[in-house]
């Protein structure tokens, strides 16, 4: 990309924030479900006075950061697609996307054998899942959207040794996870020290974590893997997200105008009555 | 159309034979150019052009969402999604319907508001006021079988709470929850019919009833913020002294109300379609199924509530029984309102105490009817429901002999 074209891009993002930025407000006007979430945060900030603070930790991802989802991608389909499908989304819609040139989308991102245009379809059998894990590995296509981004973010790091379970390990947010911690070998094998249960909805309790092996990254390399991830299945939830954003600052600009306009031909229409 | 010639103008040419043939001049005029709006409307009025607005994207964005949508419990999810990815701009449609929905509510609410506000619903306006309510009921109903149409998981309870509501009825009940249904849970048959309602159905009634609505509206003409009828003083020319033609007064008026409305539109369709979990759920992003109840179920925010009404009971027969009634009381408002002002200005303190308890109740309860039903919550949702009722039920001897302000003779500025 040229510097002038970076820098409109820069220039569009700045207000395009600013349009999120107004559109949260908004949010705030309405939402009582903002209002829960901010009571849940400072319950859960209470508990990490004594303990790991995993129900606050969020994912942070940015949908308009490419380099990031290309990475989240590669991720993806190194790591996920064995079990996990994307339905409803296709190679080389992600590719175009993501603007990963068709030449490297064919020889690192495609199972052989698969085309471009192809769902990103696992070719894990659903009966094996169910043989081995209990469950076919559920599709993944709108997890972001019915989990949120930060479910998913704790999910993938929220895996510990737990001896009881068949899999060897269990899963914070989601308790009796039937999936293995398949990224173990990434981030190591981490044991949790478990607190008294608080009850309700906060869920459990970790006083610390301790490394019973250690993994190939580092845990700032293990956390920006899983944040690239995130931010991928983030995209996949709803691939117009960015291009919806930047159509809707001309949208908004250009309906600003007209209201403006409009106001002053009532202006003008008006200045005899009263 | 009487004297359909007075002061139009002289036609030939194309114009002259059409209307020979078609009353265009005459119904220009009546409707439009000569059709007399009181001066001072102010804020309040813009929702009636805005529920328009609101009705005809919807039709628009609905026609082209039915060109791509497969309803059946085997397909609709799963072409909700083909529109959101592969459908040029499908998203743009498909949030601007979602959206649209809600935001349809918002401007009837508070054109509803508008009308307790300046008593526009009483005399001699009363049945533009039925025709207004029925098309609000036929609203709920549209906009409880589109929110089926995706076949999410909370559709799908969703539906199961509220068809289950029909079964409260007694003798009648389960017969008409399965007639309702066309099976014994909801199901494909449920999805398909819902479907025929949504999109053929329910939009011809609402159609007509908007007509109506408009008819009753033009027969009197509009109310005002100080209720006074400006047909009673007219001057030489035997026009309203206090009115301006509609066109193009109100037209280039309601001309920047639209504006600010789309403003606020694209910016929830482009930015924030979810609104945080408001216009479109969480869980309605996981398919309907029959095995997996939502964590709690909540109907859309524009229902919540008359919903709280329903969980403030422990009976849920005498809950729905509540909640229908909830909605009898907006629909004798006239007839329940005996004071012989109009306007919310020149009515006493008790009036106004009344109507801002009202709509801190209704307020409150729709919060409430998006939170669980327990604890603080049903104990707040008991006292906002008899406040609600109280609203209606007391009116005719609050208002009775209510020592009003004296309404001027013409409009009043305040902007």
């Amino acid at each position: 990309m040229t510097e002038p074209a970076m820098q409109i891009r820069s220039i569009r993002n700045t207000l395009a924030r600013a349009m999120l930025g107004l559109a949260a407000g908004l949010v705030l006007c309405g939402a009582a479900a903002g209002a829960e979430e901010a009571a849940h945060g400072e319950a859960a900030g209470e508990h990490g006075a004594h303990g790991v603070d995993w129900q606050s930790w969020t994912a942070g991802n940015e949908v308009t950061n490419t380099a990031s989802l290309q990475r989240g991608a590669a991720n993806f389909v190194n790591y996920c697609l064995g079990c996990h499908s994307l339905k409803y989304m296709r190679f080389s819609r992600m590719a175009s996307d993501l603007h990963i040139p068709e030449a490297q989308l064919v020889a690192n991102l495609i199972p052989t054998g698969a085309k471009p245009t192809d769902y990103m379809i696992s070719s894990f059998p659903h009966a094996d899942g169910e043989a081995w894990f209990g469950r076919a590995p559920p599709d993944l296509s709108l997890v972001a959207r019915y989990r949120g981004t930060d479910w998913v973010y704790q999910f993938l790091k929220g895996f510990y040794v737990d001896a009881s379970r068949p899999s060897g390990t269990n899963n914070l947010v989601l308790d009796g996870a039937a999936m293995p911690a398949v990224l173990s070998d990434l981030e190591g094998v981490k044991a949790a020290v478990i607190g008294a249960a608080a009850g309700g909805h906060s869920g459990k309790v970790v006083e610390k974590f301790e490394t019973v092996a250690p993994g190939r990254m580092k845990p700032e390399e293990f956390d920006a893997f899983v944040r690239d991830t995130v931010n991928f299945l983030d995209y996949a939830g709803d691939p117009a997200q960015a291009q919806r954003r930047s159509i809707g600052l001309w949208v908004v600009l250009f309906l600003l105008v007209f209201t403006a306009f409009a106001w002053l031909l009532k202006k003008e229409y008006w200045k005899d009555v009263h | 159309m009487g004297a359909s010639n007075d002061g139009l103008p002289v036609r030939t040419g194309f114009l002259g034979w059409l209307n020979k043939r078609m009353p265009v001049d005459a119904f220009m005029r009546d409707q439009l150019t000569g059709y007399y709006a009181p001066k001072n409307f102010n804020f309040w009025y813009y929702f009636g052009v805005l529920s328009l607005v609101a009705l005809v994207l919807q039709l628009v964005t609905g026609i082209f969402l039915t060109m791509h949508y497969k309803v059946g419990e085997a397909t609709a999810f799963d072409s909700v999604e083909y529109i959101m990815r592969e459908v040029p701009y499908g998203w743009l449609l498909r949030y601007m319907h979602s959206s649209g929905a809600s935001l349809f509510f918002i401007v009837v609410y508070l054109h509803m508001f508008r009308a307790l506000l300046y008593g526009s619903y009483k005399a001699p306006r009363e049945l533009l006021w039925l025709f207004g309510m029925a098309v609000y009921l036929a609203l709920m109903a549209e906009a409880f079988m589109g929110y089926v149409l995706p076949w999410g998981n909370m559709s799908f309870w969703g539906a199961q709470v509220i068809v289950n509501l029909f079964g409260t009825i007694p003798v009648i009940g389960p017969g008409l929850v399965d007639w309702i249904r066309g099976d014994y849970g909801i199901a494909d048959a449920t999805l398909n019919r819902f479907f025929s309602l949504h999109v053929v159905a329910v939009p011809l009634v609402l159609l007509l009833l908007v007509a109506l609505h408009l008819v009753a509206l033009r027969h009197n003409g509009s109310n005002n913020p100080d209720g006074i009828e400006i047909k009673e003083k007219k001057g030489a020319d035997g026009k309203p002294l206090d009115g301006i033609p509609f066109h193009p007064y109100y037209t280039v008026k309601d001309l920047v109300g639209v504006g600010f409305f789309l403003v606020a539109f694209a910016i929830v369709v482009f930015f924030v379609p979810t609104f945080g979990g408001l216009f479109l759920e969480k869980p309605n992003f996981e398919m309907a199924n029959p095995l997996s109840t939502p964590e709690h179920i909540a109907p859309v925010w524009y229902f919540t509530p008359f919903y709280a009404i329903l969980r403030a009971v422990p009976d849920q027969q005498i809950g729905a029984l509540l909640m229908a009634l909830s909605l009898i009381g907006f629909i004798v408002l006239p007839w329940l309102d005996r004071s012989p002002v109009k306007s919310t200005r020149y009515r006493p303190l008790r009036w106004k105490l009344a109507l801002t308890v009202f709509v801190v109740s209704f307020v409150a309860l729709g919060y409430l009817g998006l939170k669980p039903a327990e604890g603080l919550y049903v104990l707040l949702a008991r006292i906002f429901t008899v406040l609600y009722f109280a609203f209606f039920v007391l009116m005719p001897f609050y208002t009775r002999g209510e020592s009003t302000s004296r309404v001027p003779d013409r409009v009043t500025f305040h902007d």
